[in-house]
């Protein structure tokens, strides 16, 4: 039976790998599923919290809804980033795009 | 079921405000901005007097998730004054720059909501929740002005490190979670008691990622890389929104965490907040020293001034909270104020917005560059503005709680800052106007809003006191123990 | 034991292959893998409304809208892959190391000290002991989800139809196309 360090463990591996991938990846919608990475391994973490912890309280189920819910919109509003960055300047490689300098 | 929706009818007022606009913007003409002003300036109004109606019963409601208690009043009070003036000085602009876009408005609405619940949550969710509702509106903000590129970049740049700082936001929380079994701060802090070595942990854990994550939206200084190009990009009356607004809701949420959860985190946190405050002071201090675009500067003096109300969480306590608070409203009206002075020399899509272009203003555009002077000065922190009451405030409770170097290198930083603030006035006064003269944005709405930023900053500056007393006030109910004994229905 | 290991190891390995894989297209795809064993994790658990909620709303709705915005922007397979620079490779590199060695200690911290405590009987009032025989049909049901949902968390529940509001509001004033006179001002 796997216990809750199992899940976390599995949760943190996920995390590091957005992690990487969001440093990484030079692409914004690459970036975007690395974010996505990062919430459902998040998700993981709550869900076993819940269930090894507070198995009589939902708390944490219902805040993976909201995570879902959450990360429903940012897609939608960072992908619609993504088309008008795309309209606008023909690619959407991040370190291409950096007309200031930082 | 406690629905105690007196205890939300500011946030109510605000959503409603928000609707209106929606579906107005549908049935009026592109031209009629005047109309959509009037209706957000009405439905502020009915804000803060429904929030100043809650003064007096304070509480928790809807199951222990809304709180309604002093600090989260007066954060209220500062994101109507922000939002108000943003209103104002943008009303010109957006209907010439941006066809008169009704959707604007709503954003800015749709924002402010958020960071009215985050001010007044007592639940993890909420938080999270209203600190989205919060972002998703700026990222399109930062981006809304067509026809200009660098906005579309500041906006991408927001969002994606946003979304990032959402993630460790997450996993703070999760941690959180994990340690006490519950989102609910108010439940939280009643099972301190039964408190052992793997909540601790935890605990410890959880409000590292929470920091990191709102180490970004305050725009703290390992965390501050979106600041400058953000700032610059945005449109000025969006950046004169981000700046005072969201950063405050920030601080709002971390003053409760850190007043919730003083009684498990250890000390090692002061450190941390100690060194975090100090980069942060130095790093946008000495990198707005050499900025020409003036929005660039402002963006680094933001993060300056995040650094001053991270003393003030250092400090923490009464104190701490009060002198933050107190801070915080001065920041808004005078950044605010600064930037609707930018909007008015800026000219057509902001040609004009480097600190050269300013020469010579000080003559042809008199009071203008007054009240520039003035707001200049009060971000330096001048005796007799408002900057000035503020920072004696934040560096007298670092002292007063042995915080001794901190309040040391704060006083430093200031007169560092002087330098570049008293730049533009320089520029303004000193230098030869060039040939070409920008044409300045004159309208009604953008003179109420200067001259508003204008009084509330000398009136902070000369007669802080009722401020003062009602921010002590609001501060002496950081315990978290006192507001939930004291409170609960 | 064996479930999860097969689920956490087509997880993992679907997220290195999200993160690495040079065409955008099976990345997504292996981002949809990576959701669909989540939600076989979550099932195990017992947490079937949020296992469904996984790949309705995620391995669904989400990454179709991912996959049709690669389509549309035409993504190509030499924009996509990992940034060539070395620098940002073992800057991320370090950095996620990073981040997986102090969580992973965290909870290996955390949980030698849970052990410890429940072994020394100091279990607390508000941590009940897993329940392995939980009786999953009558609770973690839809309906008790729902029952919170509606109850506890209504307030959550109402500013989420808020913020679904902004990304609605939002998503159309960036993606719509602008009009042709607004497109003079700055030039690349």
């Amino acid at each position: 039976m796997p216990g809750l360090t199992h899940y976390l463990i599995l949760a943190a591996a996920l995390f590091a790998l957005g992690m990487f991938g969001l440093l990484t990846r030079r692409n914004a919608v690459g970036v975007l599923m690395s974010i996505e990475l990062m919430f459902n391994a998040v998700n993981i973490n709550f869900v076993a919290f819940s269930r090894f912890l507070t198995p009589e309280a939902l708390t944490g189920q219902i805040f993976a809804v909201f995570i879902i819910t959450i990360a429903a919109a940012e897609a939608a509003v960072g992908l619609a980033i993504v088309m008008l960055i795309y309209r606008n300047f023909r690619g959407i490689e991040v370190d291409k795009i950096n007309f200031m300098k930082w | 079921m406690g629905f105690n929706w007196i205890l939300i009818s500011p946030e109510i007022a605000v959503l409603a405000t928000g609707f209106i606009l929606l579906i107005l913007d549908l049935f009026i003409g592109k031209s009629r901005g005047f109309l959509l002003t009037a209706v957000s300036f009405i439905g502020i109004m009915v804000a803060l007097w429904l929030n100043y109606q809650n003064y007096s019963i304070m509480g928790v409601g809807f199951q222990g998730i809304v709180i309604n208690d002093p600090i989260g009043f007066y954060f209220k009070i500062i994101f109507c004054m922000g939002t108000l003036l943003t209103v104002f000085i943008s009303s010109t602009y957006v209907s010439r720059e941006m066809k008169g876009m009704g959707e604007y408005y709503v954003l800015i609405f749709i924002a402010t909501f958020g960071m009215m619940v985050m001010a007044s949550s007592a639940d993890l969710i909420t938080i999270f929740l209203g600190l989205e509702v919060m972002s998703i509106p700026l990222y399109v903000l930062a981006g809304i002005h067509r026809g200009r590129l660098r906005g579309r970049e500041a906006a991408m740049k927001y969002f994606l490190l946003g979304a990032f700082a959402s993630g460790f936001l997450l996993y703070g929380i999760a941690l959180i979670f994990g340690a006490y079994g519950s989102t609910n701060l108010v439940e939280i802090s009643q099972r301190f008691l039964f408190s052992s070595g793997f909540s601790g942990i935890l605990t410890g854990a959880g409000m590292v990622f929470l920091l990191v994550g709102f180490g970004f939206k305050i725009a703290a200084a390992p965390f501050h890389m979106w600041v400058p190009d953000v700032y610059e990009g945005a449109t000025a009356p969006v950046t004169a929104f981000m700046s005072a607004g969201p950063k405050a809701a920030a601080f709002a949420v971390l003053f409760r965490l850190f007043s919730v959860f003083q009684p498990v985190i250890s000390d090692n946190f002061t450190t941390i907040l100690w060194i975090l405050a100090v980069i942060t002071m130095l790093w946008g201090n000495l990198l707005a020293l050499s900025q020409k675009n003036i929005k660039r500067m402002l963006a680094y003096s933001s993060i300056a001034h995040a650094g001053y109300v991270l003393i003030a969480l250092t400090v923490g306590g009464r104190d701490g909270i009060s002198a933050g608070l107190f801070y915080l409203l001065i920041y808004t009206i005078v950044n605010i104020g600064a930037f609707s002075i930018i909007i008015f020399f800026s000219g057509k899509n902001e040609k004009y917005e480097n600190i050269s272009d300013y020469a010579g203003f000080g003559y042809k555009y008199p009071f203008a560059a007054i009240a520039m002077t003035v707001f200049m000065l009060a971000l330096a922190g001048f005796p007799a503005t408002a900057g000035f009451a503020g920072k004696y405030k934040i560096f007298v409770a670092a002292i007063n709680s042995g915080f001794i170097w901190l309040a040391i290198i704060g006083i430093f930083n200031s007169l560092v800052s002087v330098w570049y603030y008293i730049g533009v006035v320089v520029s303004m006064y000193m230098k030869q106007p060039r040939d070409e003269s920008p044409t300045v944005i004159l309208s009604m709405t953008l003179m109420v809003a200067v001259l508003v930023a204008f009084i509330g900053t000398v009136y902070l500056g000369l007669f802080p006191d009722d401020w003062i007393a009602l921010s002590d006030w609001a501060g002496s109910h950081y315990s978290w123990a006192s507001i939930v004994g004291s409170l609960v229905r | 034991m064996i479930i999860f290991s097969i689920l956490a190891a087509v997880a993992v390995f679907s997220a290195v292959m999200v993160i690495t894989r040079k065409s955008p297209i099976s990345s997504a795809i292996y981002l949809i893998v990576l959701m669909c064993s989540l939600a076989g994790l979550f099932a195990l658990q017992g947490a079937f409304f949020i296992a469904a909620l996984q790949v309705i709303v995620y391995a669904g709705a989400i990454m179709v809208l991912f996959i049709f915005v690669i389509m549309l922007i035409n993504l190509r397979d030499n924009d996509f892959g990992i940034d060539k620079r070395k620098i940002q490779k073992y800057l991320g590199f370090i950095f996620a190391a990073v981040i997986l060695l102090q969580a992973v200690f965290i909870t290996g911290w955390a949980m030698k000290e849970f052990s410890n405590e429940t072994e020394s009987a100091m279990s607390s009032e508000f941590y009940q002991s897993p329940v392995d025989s939980l009786d999953q049909e009558d609770y973690l049901s839809a309906e008790s989800v729902a029952e919170n949902l509606f109850m506890r968390f209504a307030y959550p529940f109402e500013v989420t139809s808020i913020l679904l509001l902004a990304a609605i509001i939002g998503a159309f004033v960036i993606a719509r196309k602008s009009d042709p006179i607004d497109d003079e001002g700055e030039e690349t």
